[in-house]
């Protein structure tokens, strides 16, 4: 009898301590709110480039996170990328003419939205779309365009000829994706998005 | 010459064998599974033996493994100057593979050990046969009990030896190496998902439980019905156990990433 007793609370008090393992594994290393806070609205907006930002990444105003993306698809019509967030429906007075850029947590941090208060005294709702955006700054055409005016004002011979080359094989991959996909699109509809420097 | 591949294709052949009739043995144990949940008792006895009394192995091996964690983490890190990204680190390695295959190891040496030989010697000493002649199913009463108690421990004790590797890579990198306390946890959060990380490694480590549960106790039934025989069925355990669970994991992480 003492035995069976000592079997069965040892039983319980190992079975209760692996279910608390995992309710604290599910509770605190993950963000639980993500998936309970049903309470959103959706909003969506077109961006010319995501960059590196991923479904489940924060929306964030003025730093506090307000909401997150629940996916990120490419627009056949309009030809760049459609970004769906979800937005916490406490927050249910931002102006409809706020500004979503994409932005950079850190040197090496993930990407995240930014949103900046308009002045309109409209608010977005469900199912709305944010107008003003700017997409993600992408690394490589930041140092493609410093290299170029740097060579166009080089006063070395060596250096004006090795480092538009480089930037010019660094750029390519754009430029054969671009053509492709604006012949597509020619019938359809004029692009948009197209602001690529020459 | 000729030997050499008749040896090779008789060994071939007895793989395949033993693969089927494990796969069998398999399928036997599960359609006895809902039967023997009516015998609680059974497999509470087997969930204390299996796991309960692995659960300081587990725990101690999972502190030391979290605290190895937190020193690697914070010293790699710490070239590209993100000793923050400790807590993700240690979080996500921990859950998503270091808990459940570690824990399947230690299990199968722990717990997959202890039920392979107690079969195997029952074998050899004819108590499987003397049930059989008291028309009472030794697979029914001896075996299903074992296999299921296995199966609900594993999971649990990954778990355990996730959090308590937490635990230890949290002291080692917060305590001992100064990053930021709130870091740690916030740098973790965002970047562990529930369904993707925390119920994937979930998945894993059941799926393991089946696997190292039902080996050790198809290797002590199966056990030749002798002193040498019952410690080649506990090797055989072993081995068998951990190369399976790491070719799982491989094909597991392979499906689901």
């Amino acid at each position: 009898m003492q035995q069976t007793r000592a079997v069965e609370i040892g039983t319980g008090l190992f079975v209760f301590l692996g279910f608390a393992a995992l309710l604290f594994l599910s509770t605190q290393t993950t963000n639980l709110e993500a998936y309970i806070g049903k309470n959103a609205y959706t909003v969506t907006a077109h961006f010319n480039n995501v960059g590196g930002l991923k479904p489940r990444s924060p929306v964030s105003m003025s730093g506090v996170t307000i909401g997150r993306i629940e996916k990120i698809e490419f627009d056949p019509e309009q030809l760049n990328a459609m970004v769906t967030m979800n937005i916490n429906s406490k927050y249910n007075q931002i102006p409809e003419d706020s500004d979503a850029s994409i932005l950079t947590a850190g040197l090496l941090g993930g990407q995240y939205i930014g949103l900046v208060p308009g002045g309109s005294d409209r608010y977005l709702e469900n199912g709305d779309e944010i107008q003003l955006t700017q997409s993600a700054v992408v690394l490589e055409n930041l140092i493609s365009k410093y290299l170029f005016s740097q060579g166009s004002q080089g006063s070395d011979d060596s250096d004006e000829s090795e480092e538009p080359r480089e930037s010019n094989a660094s750029r390519e991959p754009e430029e054969l994706q671009e053509p492709d996909e604006m012949q597509e699109s020619r019938e359809a509809q004029e692009p948009q998005g197209s602001e690529e420097p020459k | 010459m000729k030997d050499l591949l008749s040896d090779a294709w008789f060994t071939a052949r007895e793989f395949l064998q033993t693969f089927g009739a494990s796969q069998l043995f398999l399928l036997r144990l599960l359609m006895l599974t809902p039967r023997a949940l009516l015998r609680p008792g059974l497999i509470v006895q087997q969930v204390y033996a299996t796991g309960a009394m692995s659960l300081v192995i587990i725990m101690v091996s999972g502190l030391f493994v979290g605290m190895v964690l937190g020193l690697q983490g914070v010293d790699t890190l710490s070239r590209f100057g993100s000793e923050e990204a400790v807590g993700t680190f240690a979080g996500l390695s921990l859950i998503k593979e270091l808990g459940p295959v570690v824990t399947a190891l230690l299990f199968a040496g722990r717990a997959g050990t202890a039920l392979a030989s107690e079969i195997g010697l029952m074998r050899a000493t004819d108590q499987l046969s003397g049930m059989e002649m008291m028309a009472v199913d030794p697979i029914k009463r001896i075996v299903v009990p074992r296999f299921i108690g296995g199966v609900i421990s594993m999971p649990l004790l990954a778990s355990v030896f996730t959090a308590v590797g937490l635990f230890g890579a949290y002291c080692v990198a917060v305590i001992v190496m100064g990053v930021d306390k709130g870091e740690f946890w916030s740098q973790m959060q965002p970047n562990v998902d529930l369904v993707r990380d925390v119920l994937n490694g979930t998945l894993k480590s059941f799926v393991f439980g089946v696997a190292a549960s039902m080996l050790a106790v198809f290797e002590g039934y199966n056990a030749i019905p002798t002193a040498e025989g019952v410690g080649r069925a506990t090797t055989r355990t072993v081995v068998i156990t951990s190369i399976v669970v790491l070719v799982l994991d491989f094909m597991i992480t392979a499906f689901t990433l």
